[in-house]
């Protein structure tokens, strides 16, 4: 498994890094044209691309074969003023592909996060989009399911991932 | 009359037994169930936020408390995850523990799987049979590893404990009452006329559809997709094991709850490969064994166990991220950890199989009868505090 120096090396190295060489070429050329910033971190292939490529992305890494959605991920960065959102794609039925996690992921404006679901494109995504909403306040337009998920209806306040959303520690050091 | 009229909605839930800490909202037409949604979050931990606060080891037993009885396969996926980022790998015995632990606790799951569905299913000697079975590998796990069912056995770099002496032997016993018994269940329970009437054609999930909603686990195989992640992205010891990916056609009820019992007969056979191919060698990986003082070093070899170094408590992983998937129990686990190089993680994901198979409920239970709901709900294999987290 790649540490950490070696993978922030493949950027240069790209040739040498196999086997996930060969999943950064092919996704370069399904992604050609959406302006993709592909990298090897750890054992998955990060895709980076603009909000507004997000979807086309998404459609195209469908048609290439990867069929499922394995889970939607917001991390909020305050330093930075963004959301960014994740999506690790992989293939059930494309042994080739289903060897690899692909993280299609996309920056949004932490003040305004809004970005097309990609419920019609990847129906397994339901569940996710509906957390990473109520959990960091990220609104997946076209999103069919307007309910709540985990928390109860009646919760107001700073989505709880959020990082400003402190937890207070109870117990004996309290 | 109008629709309004007859079409009556029917609260099941929260409250435990039958719904199992959640609710599900049932719109029926008589004894019809013309459309059903999960109503989730009752058991809702805040594992994620939790973990942000605390110390990398801290969230071993954290993320062992939503799935259980499912532990060590949870516990196997976030240290997984957790050595990709430290950029370390355990040594090979501790790899051929950490599978032995993982199936063993795969062979209790499906039996606690297999027990709640009969007694959803009136069946009260299959949950009586089935809770005592998942009994003896439970046993076995606790002379292993201490602990009944939140083993927290496998840490960075390792695992806690060397496989207690006779231990084998055990197992072997363990094993063979185990393959006896799985005639006994298709006589009074698998094969049993009314278990089939309440089972086969019920709930269909058609292979177009697993793939489409993202369905892992028994659930997917059972509608004919081979995906296993013990195979496709192996880990630990699994590259060397000769075991089979169990599929069914059918996509049934009956299918799935027959995926989990020819996976139990595929555990057996993986565990005594385990045992007998297991290499020597060290369980914990090298750069944490230099830290332990020599004066423990005696007592480690005498008790056949870690005593853990300090520098595991504070584990300050680079910054980065990294992910892990393993096949847990009810399918596939996957842990996602962002480091922002301090001593906690600057963001946590566990996606559980359950929260990817909670989409069954409204998917599957439609179009059918109120003595279904029960049928098709334990068929899934689902579990509210690992779908909640």
């Amino acid at each position: 498994m790649a540490s950490r120096s070696e993978s922030e090396s493949q950027g240069q190295e790209r040739a040498e890094a196999a086997p996930s060489g060969e999943a950064e070429a092919l996704l370069s050329k399904v992604l050609e044209g959406l302006s993709p910033e592909i990298s090897t971190v750890g054992s998955a292939v990060s895709v980076k691309v603009p909000p507004d490529c997000l979807k086309e992305a998404a459609q195209r890494l469908k048609a290439a074969g990867f069929d499922h959605v394995k889970a939607v991920t917001g991390i909020d960065r305050p330093d930075s003023g963004e959301i960014e959102l994740v999506y690790h794609v992989s293939s059930y039925l494309d042994p080739k592909l289903s060897r690899w996690i692909v993280a299609l992921r996309t920056t949004l404006p932490r003040d305004d996060p809004e970005t097309p679901s990609l419920y019609d494109v990847w129906p397994s995504v339901k569940y996710h989009e509906m957390e990473q909403r109520e959990m960091l306040g990220i609104r997946f337009s076209g999103h069919p399911d307007p309910r709540r998920l985990l928390l109860p209806e009646s919760y107001k306040g700073i989505p709880p991932l959020r990082k400003d959303f402190k937890v207070k520690v109870e117990g004996i050091n309290a | 009359m109008s629709e309004e009229e007859h079409i009556l909605e029917l609260l099941i839930g929260p409250q435990h037994p039958a719904s199992g800490h959640m609710r599900l909202v049932a719109k029926v037409d008589g004894d019809v169930v013309v459309s059903l949604r999960p109503d989730i979050g009752y058991v809702h931990r805040t594992v994620e936020k939790l973990a942000e606060t605390k110390n990398y080891i801290q969230i071993i037993p954290l993320v062992e408390r939503p799935p259980l009885a499912d532990t060590a396969n949870h516990n196997l996926g976030y240290v997984l995850a957790l050595e990709r980022l430290l950029g370390i790998e355990a040594p090979p015995r501790a790899q051929w523990l950490r599978t032995l632990l993982a199936e063993m606790t795969r062979i209790h799951s499906h039996f606690y799987g297999i027990g709640i569905h009969g007694i959803m299913l009136g069946s009260s000697t299959a949950f009586m049979w089935a809770f005592w079975d998942r009994e003896i590998m439970i046993e076995l796990a606790q002379r292993l590893t201490g602990a009944r069912l939140t083993y927290s056995y496998m840490i960075p770099g390792g695992v806690r404990r060397d496989l207690p002496p006779g231990f084998e032997d055990e197992m072997e016993k363990a094993l063979r009452y185990l393959e006896r018994r799985i005639p006994d269940y298709h006589k009074i329970f698998f094969d049993n006329p009314v278990t089939k009437a309440r089972l086969e054609g019920v709930g269909v999930l058609r292979k177009e559809d697993a793939i489409r909603l993202g369905i892992v686990g028994p659930n997917l195989r059972a509608s004919g997709v081979p995906y296993d992640v013990r195979k496709v992205d192996p880990y630990c010891a699994y590259p060397e094991l000769d075991f089979n990916v169990i599929t069914r056609e059918e996509g049934d009820s009956l299918a799935r709850v027959m995926v989990r019992v020819g996976e139990i007969k595929e555990s057996i056979n993986m565990i005594r490969q385990i045992l007998k191919k297991m290499p020597d060698g060290p369980i914990l990986e090298e750069r944490y064994l230099k830290m332990i003082p020599p004066k423990w070093k005696d007592w480690m070899a005498q008790h056949r166990r870690i005593k853990l170094p300090a520098a595991l408590i504070s584990l300050r992983p680079p910054k980065g991220e990294a992910v892990a998937r393993v096949e847990a129990a009810r399918g596939e686990a996957v842990y996602y950890i962002v480091s922002d190089g301090s001593p906690k993680p600057y963001r946590f994901r566990v996606v559980s199989p359950s929260i990817r198979n909670v989409v069954l409920f409204e998917h599957l239970i439609r179009n059918c009868r109120v003595a279904d709901i029960p049928a098709i709900y334990g068929s899934l294999d689902y579990f509210p505090p690992e779908a909640d987290r």
